[in-house]
């Protein structure tokens, strides 16, 4: 202790005390704190853009989730567009088909209708001319008996052997 | 991990302050094995400067006396000297010394020492680097500890250490000065400033924000940080062959512990004061046996301060200076050459380390007293919960 006591100098504490006070004052002003300014603004600077990276980064998650929400819902509205479109082809096929069965058949229908009835006239025509035709031959027959009494009975003869051919 | 990183960083720290009390024993021992031998030697030495007929039988007390010599401050700047021809390389300081007005001349007037200085009409002598009023034939009137009882004048001289520190301050002025310009440049500094960058988020990071919290530290940045690089370029200045000791100097010591003795004092809270001088939430008897307790703590904070500093520093110059020492001793120097440069190259690279440890240590011990003052009551447990969660950026 004595020789710390002795060892120690006034001068030189003086000297330290003023070159460390000059120097803390110049270095504060010229070097600490443009430094710590400078470090600081730059730490900002990065939190700053590491903050901003997060929440891009968030925004593209949630973007791509939203991308892939709306590409399922338009695979699910094309699935259920194909399935429409599917589903209105067979009705209009059935209907269709189920058209020109309807129209066939009345077709045929008005077809048998008109044959009936042509041949109901046919029938009817054929009738007459078969009266017609009796009724000349009943007429020939008659204007041959009223001449002969003999041959109109063997016209009549002959002509009832046809009938009974017939 | 089951550690905390606080407990880690808080053994660590309490590891290097046992540091020094291990190394102070030996520094003790060193110093009473030189302190009686020492003041007849010197007296040899100054008697016959440069007599080599002496040289086998105090070869051991001429080195006691380098190392002596080397740890004192100087009036003059010998880089080396020729013991053989007596004569030194280097220039001598300017003395300033105020005796009756201010007197200031060249430390060259003293011859090394061996002559007595007349200006003015007053004499001085330079008795083992300390300036002392005498007559014109140079007697300091020794007392029975060969201590002179002449009067010392006040002496401001620009010592070797005064020179050193100025050395540094100017380094330490461009060096940071120019990283502080770097910056207008761009965001990240270039050249040198990328190591200096670093050092100072460290003591930002790692000193100032833990030790005084993260509201209050920006006011004492500038001193921890200069204090920072002043004891550590100084303390590595003392490991080059320079022969500079200036942070292993009790008067820079001291002066160094005061400031930080003063910071805390002065920006010291009503919460810090009260718990020195009338201790919350413990009896009144407690508080009055408290109060000088505290107060003395108040004073044995900085003095541990001073002396970790100048012993761990002297220490490493004095272990140095023997192990290169040790091969001018021995009988058998291609034996005792190895040996030497082997434990020397060993003990610098400690020392390198303890340049870094001690200057660290000091800042990171004023800024656990700064936060000591300052800090709120409650404080310490949310700033450790604090601590924990905030990102740490670099």
């Amino acid at each position: 202790m004595d020789k710390l006591v002795n060892d120690f100098s006034l001068g030189l504490f003086f000297w330290q005390a003023v070159i460390l006070v000059v120097l803390i004052l110049l270095l504060v002003k010229f070097a600490w704190k443009p430094i710590m300014t400078s470090i600081a603004a730059r730490e900002e600077g990065i939190a700053n853009a590491l903050a901003s990276a997060e929440a891009a980064r968030k925004e593209m998650h949630n973007l791509q989730a939203d991308n892939q929400r709306i590409l399922q819902e338009a695979r699910l509205e094309r699935d259920a567009m194909i399935k429409e479109a599917r589903e209105i082809k067979e009705k209009m096929i059935a209907d269709a088909k189920a058209l020109a069965t309807e129209q066939g058949d009345k077709m045929i229908e008005q077809a048998k209708a008109t044959i009936n009835s042509e041949k109901n006239a046919a029938m009817a025509e054929l009738k007459n001319q078969v009266a017609g035709l009796s009724l000349e031959i009943a007429e020939k027959l008659l204007k041959n008996e009223l001449s002969d009494k003999g041959a109109q009975t063997a016209l009549v003869e002959k002509l009832l052997g046809d009938v009974k051919l017939n | 991990m089951v550690f905390h990183g606080k407990i880690v960083k808080n053994t660590l720290t309490a590891l290097f302050a046992v540091v020094p009390f291990i190394t102070f024993a030996n520094f003790a021992n060193d110093t009473v094995k030189v302190q009686p031998e020492h003041a007849p030697v010197a007296i040899h030495t100054e008697v016959a400067g440069h007599a080599e007929e002496h040289a086998p039988a105090s070869k051991k007390d001429a080195i006691d006396a380098y190392i002596q010599h080397h740890l004192q401050d100087s009036h003059e700047f010998i880089f080396f000297s020729d013991e053989a021809e007596g004569k030194h390389y280097g220039f001598p300081l300017p003395v300033i010394l105020v005796d009756g007005g201010l007197k200031v001349f060249s430390a060259s007037k003293f011859e090394h020492g061996e002559k007595v200085a007349e200006v003015d009409g007053s004499y001085y002598k330079l008795h083992h680097g300390k300036i002392y009023k005498t007559d014109a034939s140079g007697d300091l009137k020794l007392d029975a500890h060969h201590h002179p009882t002449a009067e010392k004048p006040f002496d401001m001289s620009i010592t070797k250490n005064v020179v050193t520190m100025l050395l540094v301050s100017a380094l330490m002025f461009f060096m940071f000065v120019g990283l502080a310009k770097s910056y207008k440049k761009g965001p990240i500094p270039t050249g040198f400033g990328r190591v200096l960058e670093p050092l100072i988020i460290f003591i930002r990071e790692e000193v100032a924000i833990p030790n005084i919290g993260k509201d209050k530290y920006r006011k004492y940045m500038g001193f921890l940080l200069t204090v920072f690089f002043f004891i550590w370029i100084l303390n590595l200045l003392g490991l080059t062959p320079l022969g500079t000791n200036v942070t292993g100097n009790i008067s820079v010591t001291v002066c160094l512990a005061l400031f930080t003795y003063l910071i805390t004092q002065f920006s010291a809270n009503k919460n810090y004061w009260k718990h020195i001088f009338w201790m919350p939430d413990v009896p009144v008897a407690m508080k009055i046996v408290l109060m000088p307790i505290e107060i003395l703590g108040t004073l044995t904070k900085p003095f541990a301060l001073l002396i970790r500093l100048f012993a761990n520093i002297t220490a490493g110059h004095v272990v140095m200076m023997s192990l290169i020492a040790m091969m001018f001793v021995g009988k058998n120097l291609a034996a005792d050459m190895p040996i030497s440069i082997g434990l020397t190259l060993f003990i610098a690279v400690i020392e390198l380390l303890v340049a870094f440890l001690q200057a660290f240590i000091f800042t990171m011990l004023s800024s656990l007293f700064i936060g000591m003052a300052v800090q709120d009551h409650h404080h310490e447990g949310d700033h450790d919960g604090h601590h924990d969660e905030e990102p740490i950026i670099i």
